[in-house]
């Protein structure tokens, strides 16, 4: 299967151990993922108001290169573009949506285009990869699996941006389940905790570093309190929230004891057993040395 | 002591504004109280999502004054349980953008550390700035 | 002459826009031999008893009556002709004022140019009208109530006292339905079981009652006063005998059974064994043996029961057993189910063990001054209002208006029983609407229960402690409340009852938008269905309280008794019939007919059964070689009218045939002209029984002679009596836009739209659409018309 493939700004910089084992994981598993030619910033945020609609341009000129890719045969007849990171994936989907609801707004933004040489026609579908794992089944992961997570307590913590609103989340948005039918697909144990879903702190890291820390700290002690070695993410801001912050988090809270947080697609990699230099363990803040030798 | 309210046009221009921008019918809002309890930067806000939706139904402008909206971070955590399927967040929104529309910045990139500056992630620095920023 | 033309002027709200005596010379030049009158009102006696003379003096055989909206008068003129000593049926209305005069008032030329194709159409219709004969069918006094709730034991229990012979279909082994559950009731707190147990017993013995429990409805069908039900008994493994019961109750059976498995009566509270007897108020008090448990039925390892009864009244054999009955009137009683919470996940339904339903609460607080209750309650207690009501996120707006008042009921009997219990009630609204209610409501805030104005957001469980943490705002104070509760209590909402939905399918009964059954009219027909015959009981209509239950279900039988005591009832004529001379017994109409009225007779022809038959026209479509027919909308009466309709279409003229189902959509039409809502003059609009009649056969006759569009107008499913119809309808659309498709013929100009009763400026609009759109494209051409009509009618 080839899927084009979106990337955005963080996965080549601070989250380069998210991207990376990911294409490896889902190499083996059939999937190949090509990079959009000439992709730009989604914008990070989706913006929420009425009379915005500009601020929908850099989005959608990505569905653009989808459309293009189809038409020079790069990908077959396929309209799904998958994601990684789940703030693109949420504002990538969200500008979408609204375009497919909205033709006078698609319609503006097509004129506004007119330099492009293609329309945008709203058949493009802004996917995660989880989904797109879950639906080549769990068996097909399983048959991947090298060496099982045992005994390895994982806590899967969603955030917001592959759940709310319920119109572009990839799960149940008060009931998900797909993480842990990942973690258990790959032999590890889940825990059933109730901070799975609940916000980091999100860009407050960058002005008011204290939400993050109070919130952060909520998170882990929670996933402690349920038995968990580590926590798992697809979200590069919640990562840097929930593992480099712990740092922040520690200097206010001297009893505070640390947990490795690591991305989905690290933890398939250490289960498929990837090469190791793909796994990206030391651009982890908190060293995941559970995860070196199970 | 109590405050004296007096109910004016103004106030009800106030509310047409916010709900033509956010796109929510805020007099549908029944003040249960779900959003409030829910949302996890409570602690950190000193009006209640469900005051905002209150305090714009009734064409309390002063509301502007409050953090809750700076704070509000778009979780959509009352998106998915507002009983009215309210979206509080998108009133959060519109209520920034009257303020940033009168070319306030609520975000200064000079209190930003080299230090933080190198490990922030990009989508930090863009999510701030696009939200704080007119 | 023959046929006599009647022109109202209706007071100058007819004559002052179409001008009549040029109808009069119209009609005079197309029919010559022909009477007409004109009159100031038509409706009068005097207008009435011209009809009348003219008949018995110039011998009249068919009448024309050119007026308002046969809605309005159509009975008053039928019964003229009556009279007269004519048939009822061979009148025509032409609805002038309606549909004409008042929509086109500003155009009153125009106006009289659609009057002409109008009368044309009536004309040439009531040419071809016959004399049709109501049929007098003679009732019984047979009803038959589904459900065993309090609301079916109180119609069946009326009836029966009335002296009708009920019988009485509940699925579940004993009678009572969720009451049978209840502890005390609000708001007076007397013992639920006491009160309903006698009823249950009065429901037993009574000789005009047949009950069967553990039963189901296999199959139901008919309509109008006579159904026929397939009831069946499910087995509960123990014999059956007429007089006496052998079953000892000395319960050594239960004694050994190994087998247990939560008890629904004790909501899961307490156990059952796989043999037993419901609850002690069970009715009947009998046992049976759950099937799905035992390990006779799993796997044949066990048999003890059967071995240990002295009496050997246990039959594994036992089969379940069908009774045929056929009944004048239904009454459906199938109840409520309560919210399923375990949707609701932010709750811990189902997750978190302290969380319980009401009616688990129900059984929890009927036990807890027991020595040793099954189930404490600990110290502080929560109550969370509106659980699956008032929630768009599950799709449930309604407010089901008794949990506040449980709620307030569980809170007060714990209060009594365990005063030291710390009682919170979190409502957004508190309702306590009924008598007493309020007075029931300021008691329990007396006795020190705590209600806080607040929605709890979600609870999370302390892993240790197993308690619940609630957090929700306290709207009043702003402040937010994060606490932990020994255990939370969910206000389960009610929908309609699962079991309900087999009931539902079979006698196509429709829904309101909440979900439950839907009555006739809110107001007047409160009880009704849109089918004559079955009636509405209890909470399947809508939540309720008990009170309000029972003056439902009194009213249901109070219906059925005045429905009954007519003692023979006529049928519309208006039903499908078959030219028996025509159809060659290919067998393609029998299933399309939903109410199975369709057979085939000793000739190997199709018949129609006249009992069940609701005349919507559905399976005309079906029949290839149109033997199948329709009284009053006869095939030939339908080409005639389309035809004289569009014989005086000129040159550039644009014609809309509007074909409109008589209840919904030609009112609306009708209502369009009451507020003078103007639409294109280019619109014809017909009355048909519903959009199914329109066969594809008719539609393309109508283009082939000069009809520019085709809309056919019918109520939505829901609310419509034939909820199959628009299916038919949609499918011979297809069938015509393919057609019209190959010959180049835009397939826009066949439209299928579905209307709610007040939707007066959708339909304009759309009308007017139709014609604007006619306006963009180049008419059908001559010849493309021919080659439509040979495809309808040959060379
Ligand atoms: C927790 C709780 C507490 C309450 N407390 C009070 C109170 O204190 N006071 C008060 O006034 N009201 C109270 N109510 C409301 C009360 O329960 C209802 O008003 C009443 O029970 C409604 O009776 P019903 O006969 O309409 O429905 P049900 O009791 O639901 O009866 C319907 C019956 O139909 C049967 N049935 C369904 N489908 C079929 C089928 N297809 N074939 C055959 N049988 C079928 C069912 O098995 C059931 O026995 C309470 C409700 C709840 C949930
Ligand atoms: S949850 Fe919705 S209805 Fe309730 S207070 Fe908040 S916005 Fe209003
Ligand atoms: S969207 Fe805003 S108001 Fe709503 S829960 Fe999240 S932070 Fe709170
Ligand atoms: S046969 Fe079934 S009902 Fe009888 S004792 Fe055994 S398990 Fe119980
Ligand atoms: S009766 Fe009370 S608890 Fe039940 S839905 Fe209505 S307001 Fe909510």
């Amino acid at each position: 299967m080839k899927l084009p493939y979106f990337p955005g700004c963080t996965l080549k910089t601070t989250a380069t151990n998210l991207e990376i084992p990911a294409l490896e994981v889902a190499k083996r598993l059939g999937i190949e993922m090509i990079e959009l030619d000439r992709w730009n910033c989604c914008g990070v945020v989706s913006y929420l108001v009425s009379d915005d609609l500009m601020k929908h341009l850099a989005p959608v000129r990505n569905f653009l290169r989808v459309q293009e890719m189809n038409a020079k045969g790069i990908v077959e007849n396929e309209n799904r573009l998958v994601t990684l990171c789940s703030m693109c994936y949420n504002t990538l989907s969200l500008s979408n949506k609204r375009m497919q609801k909205n033709p006078d707004d698609l319609q503006k933004i097509n004129d506004f285009m007119h330099r492009e040489e293609t329309k945008y026609d709203g058949s493009v579908e802004v996917v995660h990869l989880l989904p797109i794992i879950r639906e080549l089944g769990w068996e097909a992961v399983r048959k991947q699996v090298k060496k099982p997570l045992k005994n390895i307590k994982v806590a899967s913590y969603y955030g917001c941006m592959l759940l709310r609103p319920k119109d572009v989340g990839i799960d149940d948005a008060e009931d998900p389940k797909i993480l842990e039918e990942l973690v258990s697909a790959l032999g590890g144990e889940t825990i059933d905790w109730d901070s799975g879903s609940r916000c980091c702190g999100s860009y407050h890291t960058v002005n008011n570093k204290d939400i993050v820390v109070n919130l952060s700290k909520g998170i882990i002690d929670d996933a402690r309190k349920n038995g968990a070695d580590v926590i798992i993410t697809s979200c590069p801001l919640c990562a840097f929230n929930l593992d480099s912050r712990q740092k922040d988090i520690m200097e206010k809270y001297p009893e505070f004891e640390s947990m490795p947080v690591v991305f989905f697609s690290q933890l398939m990699g250490a289960a498929f057993d990837i090469e190791k230099e793909k796994l990206g363990w030391e651009a982890n803040y908190i060293s995941p040395e559970i995860l070196f030798n199970y | 002591m109590a405050k004296l309210i007096k109910l004016d046009d103004k106030g009800v221009e106030f509310l047409d504004k916010i709900m033509e921008l956010s796109g929510e019918t805020i007099t549908l809002c029944d003040q249960c109280g779900t959003c409030s309890g829910g949302c996890p930067f409570i602690a950190e806000m000193d009006v209640n999502p469900s005051q905002i939706m209150r305090q714009v139904m009734i064409g309390q402008k002063n509301i502007m004054e409050s953090k809750t909206m700076w704070i509000c971070a778009s979780c959509f955590t009352c998106t998915v349980r507002c009983p009215r399927e309210l979206d509080v967040s998108k009133v959060a929104e519109a209520l920034r953008q009257v303020k940033l529309r009168e070319a306030i910045d609520f975000i200064d990139i000079e209190k930003i550390s080299e230090e933080e500056a190198r490990i922030l992630p990009s989508i930090a620095i863009v999510g701030a700035f696009r939200k704080f920023t007119g | 002459m023959k046929t006599g033309v009647y022109l109202c002027q209706c007071g100058g709200n007819i004559s002052n826009t179409i001008d009549l005596p040029k109808i009069a010379k119209h009609v005079k030049e197309k029919k010559g031999d022909i009477l007409i009158q004109e009159n100031s009102h038509m409706c009068s006696g005097a207008g009435q008893k011209l009809i009348i003379d003219d008949i018995k003096n110039h011998g009249l055989e068919k009448v024309v009556v050119a007026a308002c909206s046969p809605h309005f008068h159509e009975k008053t003129f039928r019964a003229a002709l009556q009279k007269a000593g004519l048939n009822p049926y061979v009148l025509e209305i032409s609805n002038f004022r309606e549909h004409c005069s008042w929509a086109h008032k500003n155009e009153p030329e125009i106006a009289t140019e659609k009057a002409k194709d109008i009368i044309d159409a009536s004309i040439a219709k009531v040419e071809l009208d016959f004399p049709l004969e109501e049929k007098k069918m003679q009732m019984g006094d047979e009803v038959l109530v589904i459900g065993g709730g309090i609301a079916g034991i109180q119609t069946s229990l009326d009836l029966a006292d009335a002296g009708k012979k009920v019988t009485l279909v509940e699925k579940q082994p004993t009678l009572g339905g969720k009451m049978a559950i209840l502890t005390k009731t609000f708001p007076t707190e007397d013992c639920a079981a006491c009160i309903i147990s006698p009823k249950m017993a009065a429901v037993q013995d009574h000789p005009n009652i047949t009950l069967y429990t553990n039963s189901e409805i296999e199959s139901i069908a008919g309509h109008r006063l006579h159904f026929e039900a397939k009831i069946k008994k499910n087995p509960r493994f123990i014999l059956d005998t007429i007089d006496m019961d052998q079953c000892l109750i000395c319960t050594k059976c239960v004694q050994e059974c190994p087998i247990e498995q939560p008890n629904y009566w004790e909501q899961g509270i307490m156990n059952r064994k796989a043999i037993y007897i419901p609850a002690p108020h069970a009715i009947p008090y009998k046992y049976l043996i759950d099937k799905e448990n035992c390990l006779h039925f799993k796997d044949g390892s066990c048999s003890i029961c059967a071995d240990v009864c002295p009496q050997k009244v246990i039959d594994f054999e036992q089969k379940a057993e069908f009774i045929d009955v056929a009944v004048d009137n239904v009454v459906v009683a199938t109840g409520y189910d309560i919210y399923d919470a375990t949707e609701k996940t932010v709750f811990g339904y189902g997750k978190y063990k302290n969380v319980v339903s009401a009616l688990e609460m129900e059984r929890i607080v009927d036990h807890i001054s027991e020595k040793e209750p099954p189930r404490e309650v600990g110290k502080r207690v929560a109550f969370v209002q509106c659980v699956g009501s008032r929630d768009k996120q599950i799709g449930r707006e309604y407010c089901s208006r008794v949990c506040c008042m449980f709620s307030v009921k569980l809170a007060s009997l714990l209060k009594q029983a365990k005063p030291e219990t710390d009682i919170y009630i979190f409502y957004t609204d508190l309702r306590a609407f009924g008598k007493g209610y309020e007075e029931y409501y300021k008691r329990s805030q007396e006795m020190g229960i705590k209600f806080v104005r607040g929605k709890p957001s979600h609870f999370t469980e302390d892993p240790d402690t197993k308690q619940v943490i609630v957090t929700v705002e306290d709207t009043l104070s702003r402040d937010i409340i994060q606490s932990e509760f020994d255990l939370v209590v969910l206000a389960n909402g009610m929908g309609l009852s699962a079991a309900s939905e087999p009931i539902a399918d079979q006698l196509k009964l429709a829904k309101s938008d909440d979900g439950f059954f839907k009555e006739a009219h809110p107001k007047y027909r409160p009880v009704d269905t849109l089918v004559e015959g079955i009636f509405l009981a209890g909470t399947a209509q809508g939540p309720k309280d008990i009170p309000d239950t029972v003056t439902q279900a009194s009213a249901a039988a109070g219906r059925v008794l005045a429905t009954l005591a007519q003692k023979e009832f006529s049928l519309d004529p208006v039903l499908a019939f078959v030219h028996q001379d025509i159809c060659d017994g290919c067998k393609q109409c029998l299933n399309e007919c939903p109410k199975k009225a369709i057979s085939i007779n000793a000739d190997g022809k199709a018949e129609i059964n006249e009992a069940l038959c609701l005349g919507c026209g559905s399976c005309l479509a079906s029949c290839p070689i149109e033997a199948i027919d329709l009284n009053y909308f006869t095939n030939d009466q339908m080409y005639a009218q389309i035809e004289a309709s569009l014989s005086n279409k000129k040159e550039g003229e644009k014609r809309i045939l509007i074909f409109a189902d008589e209840n919904t959509v030609y009112r609306l039409a009708d209502a369009c002209g009451v507020r003078k809502m103007k639409y294109s003059t280019d619109s014809r609009i017909f009355r048909i029984p519903s959009g199914s009649r329109m066969t594809s056969n008719l539609i393309k006759f109508a283009l082939s002679k000069g009809a520019d569009a085709v809309m056919i107008g019918d109520s939505p499913e829901k609310s419509s009596r034939f909820a199959w119809a628009n299916n038919v309808t949609k499918e011979n659309i297809k069938q015509v836009q393919s057609a019209l498709n190959d010959l180049q013929i835009e397939p826009e100009r066949l439209i299928f739209k579905e209307y709610s009763a007040g939707e007066l400026a959708r339909f304009t609009n759309d009308v007017d659409a139709i014609a604007e759109f006619l306006g963009t494209i180049a008419p059908i051409p001559n010849e493309t018309r021919d080659k439509l009509f040979t495809a309808v009618r040959g060379e």
